[in-house]
């Protein structure tokens, strides 16, 4: 049984359907890949080109940041597909315990005492 | 003997212990070091007690005492609850799911010998300069590098290399539940000390990262000079114990939940009864674990964070009461019209419920942020705790010991030396916490080492210790226990002693290497209760018999943590006077770890197969065991 489980497969076990599958996996893989380039270059600009005040850039950029985070995590690393609940469920559960967390530490251990 | 299977069998008993990867055998050296450490830590109890005993004693140094306490309060935590709970959670996760190992059983090995060799580079600082003498807290000025001695380092990486090894372990246990359980094991099927273990490894993986993170960056400022913690540098003092205790909270209920489990397990089985309001249980379980991360502030009320903060985390604080009520009244109503058997897992069992209400009440009392500034750092705060970790913890771990060790060995632990045990330890627990109440709140402060006569606390003191010599005794009782039922076991093991109702209790004992020869079907929660009662007491099988997977075990797991060991204590050289350059021994130790790393990446291994044949020779001769009894 467990003889030739190191030795490549001739064919593929794909059916057609499946590669066409992958094919779209793959555009959609690259179409996120370069808006998210184009987040970044637009966070660049933001800064570089001094107009906006900074309060603005900053605010501007964490909401850049969030898009990016949802890109990475749904479309980069495949939480949007079938079979990815508990994948979420703990990402989901680790945002919302540490976001609290970091809220409220920054808060806490500022110069003003709530 | 066939029932070992054919691979096992040709190793000695060292080198399969050193290179197992099955999941019972990891559970026993969980045990047998978790036990190791227990006794230590508990020794060093007894000497502080023994220094407490009467007033301005000179039985040791403040130094000495320091370093006592510290070296108490973490070895429990880290390298006695924790081993003693996941040898449980390793060996009774996957049979109570019915999977044949955990999801990844190398991973499981190189978590044992992680933990295994930080326990052993933290308690080695006793013969390299003096133990961690900053308490279990390490609050940062005292464990700083201007304060605090070498014992601070091994402190720290001790605590990071025992920390890979949890947080392996968490995930572990995360996958095992999710991927591992038999058809019909539906998530709300699944006994609740799995359930607790499930919630606990969750809270492991959110929960030690932060430990983690502040260990690296007080490594940074001891080894590195860093300046995190520095005030006079720039840095926050403040940050620490922050960090401290958002883990250190959650890491009351990492360990409180599996014992929470091991109650649930025990009450329903000896008052044969299913457990009353099961879904509610799961619930509170899941509430209790969210709250433990929003309530870190309430061990530092007196830090002056502010009004408004102190009142938030006051009511998140409260809010675990109502959680936690749910599961008492549960257990309550479990016994209520129960049909008892006070075995000395019951007694256990059933007393742990008013006891940890007890640490609960004060805790409420604690939580309360106005007041707090009373009790604060006084033997109320000892007391309390304590009643939540050996009332709670303790007593959980005592009572799945003899509830579980037929399971695990093959036959009970004698009942009249396990009652004995147990009263001894109950009163002697009782007369060295209940009155540590009273020594707070009219003043004696913790981590003293002397106090002066006549101040009231004279007699308290001394019953004190008495009460902590009864628990020595208790404890010491136990091992004779073990020893004894050794001597006296009958000649065929027992499989299902209690009348169990979950599906550790369908296994044969001493458990196959493969746990089940078929995977079963579990039709209903307490899956083997409901074959007894509707079905003809086995368990259905979903498979018919063949050959079954196993992983093959392997050496490499010792020497990753053997690697991380020596690189560890390489940092820890470079404060000592080394006769060796100590970036040569970390990068020792590193290329140990990462070629171990290496060699299991690209040597190939798929495991073997245990034959049909095989199987059916094992599942005979187990039977024919059970009818010789």
């Amino acid at each position: 049984m467990a003889d030739h489980l190191s030795e490549p497969f001739e064919k593929s076990a794909m059916t057609n359907e499946e590669k066409v599958k992958t094919e779209r996996e793959m555009r959609i893989q690259f179409i996120a890949f370069a808006f998210m380039i184009a987040l970044t270059f637009l966070a660049f600009i933001a800064v570089g080109a001094e107009v906006a005040p900074p309060g603005f850039v900053i605010s501007f950029i964490i909401f850049l940041a969030f898009i990016q985070l949802f890109l990475q995590l749904y479309y980069f690393m495949h939480l949007k597909d079938k079979d990815h609940g508990w994948a979420n469920t703990f990402m989901v559960s680790g945002l919302v315990l540490s976001i609290p967390t970091i809220v409220a530490l920054i808060l806490i251990i500022g110069v003003v005492k709530y | 003997m066939v029932r070992e299977a054919a691979h096992t069998l040709k190793k000695s008993l060292l080198w399969d212990l050193l290179t197992t990867v099955d999941h019972k055998k990891i559970a026993i050296l969980y045990l047998i070091a978790g036990t190791l450490f227990f006794g230590k830590a508990g020794l060093m109890a007894i000497l502080i007690r023994i220094q407490l005993m009467i007033p301005e004693n000179t039985f040791v140094t403040g130094q000495t005492y320091n370093e006592l306490l510290s070296m108490h309060g973490t070895i429990m935590l880290f390298l006695a609850a924790t081993p003693l709970l996941f040898a449980f959670m390793n060996y009774f996760i996957p049979l109570q799911i019915g999977a044949r190992d955990v999801a990844f059983p190398f991973l499981n090995a190189l978590g044992f010998w992680f933990f295994f060799f930080g326990g052993i580079l933290l308690s080695l600082s006793w013969f390299f300069g003096g133990a961690p003498d900053a308490g279990w807290t390490a609050y940062v000025p005292l464990s700083s590098r201007d304060y605090a001695g070498i014992g601070l380092d091994f402190y720290v990486l001790g605590l990071q290399i025992s920390g890979f090894g949890t947080l392996i372990s968490g995930i572990n246990f995360i996958v095992t539940m999710i991927t591992m359980r038999a058809p019909g094991m539906t998530l709300l099927r699944m006994p609740l000390f799995c359930w607790t273990s499930f919630i606990t490894s969750m809270l492991i993986v959110f929960g030690f990262t932060p430990l983690a993170a502040g260990l690296a960056l007080l490594m940074l400022d001891r080894m590195f000079d860093g300046q995190f913690f520095l005030a006079a540098a720039g840095g926050n003092a403040v940050i620490w114990p922050h960090i401290f205790w958002i883990f250190g909270h959650p890491e009351v209920y990492i360990l409180v939940l599996p014992a929470f489990g091991m109650i649930s397990e025990i009450i329903p089985v000896f008052s044969k009864k299913r457990l009353f309001g099961y879904t509610a249980m799961v619930f509170a379980t899941i509430v209790i674990g969210f709250l433990g991360f929003m309530v870190w502030v309430h061990h530092m009320f007196t830090l002056n964070l502010g009004p408004i903060t102190n009142s938030i985390f006051a009511i998140l604080t409260m809010l675990i009461g109502v959680p936690t009520g749910i599961k008492i009244f549960n257990w309550l109503f479990t016994i209520w019209g129960g049909k008892l058997r006070f075995t000395t897992a019951m007694l256990c069992a059933s007393s742990f419920v008013p006891t940890f209400v007890l640490g609960g009440v004060t805790g409420i009392m604690l939580a309360m942020s106005p007041v707090t500034h009373l009790y604060h750092d006084t033997y109320f705060v000892v007391a309390h705790f304590h009643y939540i970790i050996l009332g709670g913890i303790v007593l959980g771990l005592l009572g799945a010991t003899y509830y579980w060790y037929p399971k695990m060995f093959g036959h009970c632990l004698n009942e009249t030396l396990g009652k004995w045990m147990f009263w001894i330890f109950y009163i002697g627990f009782h007369l060295t916490f209940f009155i540590q109440h009273i020594l707070g709140l009219i003043g004696m402060p913790r981590r003293v080492n002397v106090y002066l006569a006549d101040q009231g606390w004279d007699g308290m003191n001394l019953i004190s210790s008495i009460g902590a010599f009864m628990q020595g005794v208790a404890i010491i009782l136990l091992l004779i226990n073990v020893i004894y039922s050794a001597k006296k076991r009958p000649n065929h093991p027992v499989d299902d002693p209690w009348d169990g109702r979950a599906l550790e209790w369908a296994t044969h004992t001493p458990v196959p290497e493969y746990n089940f020869a078929q995977v079963p079907q579990v039709r209903s929660l307490d899956p083997l209760f409901y074959e007894k009662i509707h079905g003809d007491g086995k368990m259905k099988p979903t498979e018919p018999l063949g050959d079954i997977h196993m992983p093959n075990g392997s050496f490499l797991p010792f020497m990753i943590a053997l690697g991380s060991f020596i690189a560890g204590f390489g940092l820890i050289m470079k404060h000592m006077d080394a006769w060796i350059n100590p970036y040569i021994v970390v990068v020792l130790g590193l290329l140990v770890m990462f070629g171990s790393m290496a060699v299991r990446s690209w040597k190939e291994d798929h495991g073997y197969h245990i034959t049909k044949e095989n199987v059916e020779a094992m599942e005979r001769e187990a039977l024919a065991d059970e009818r010789n009894r």
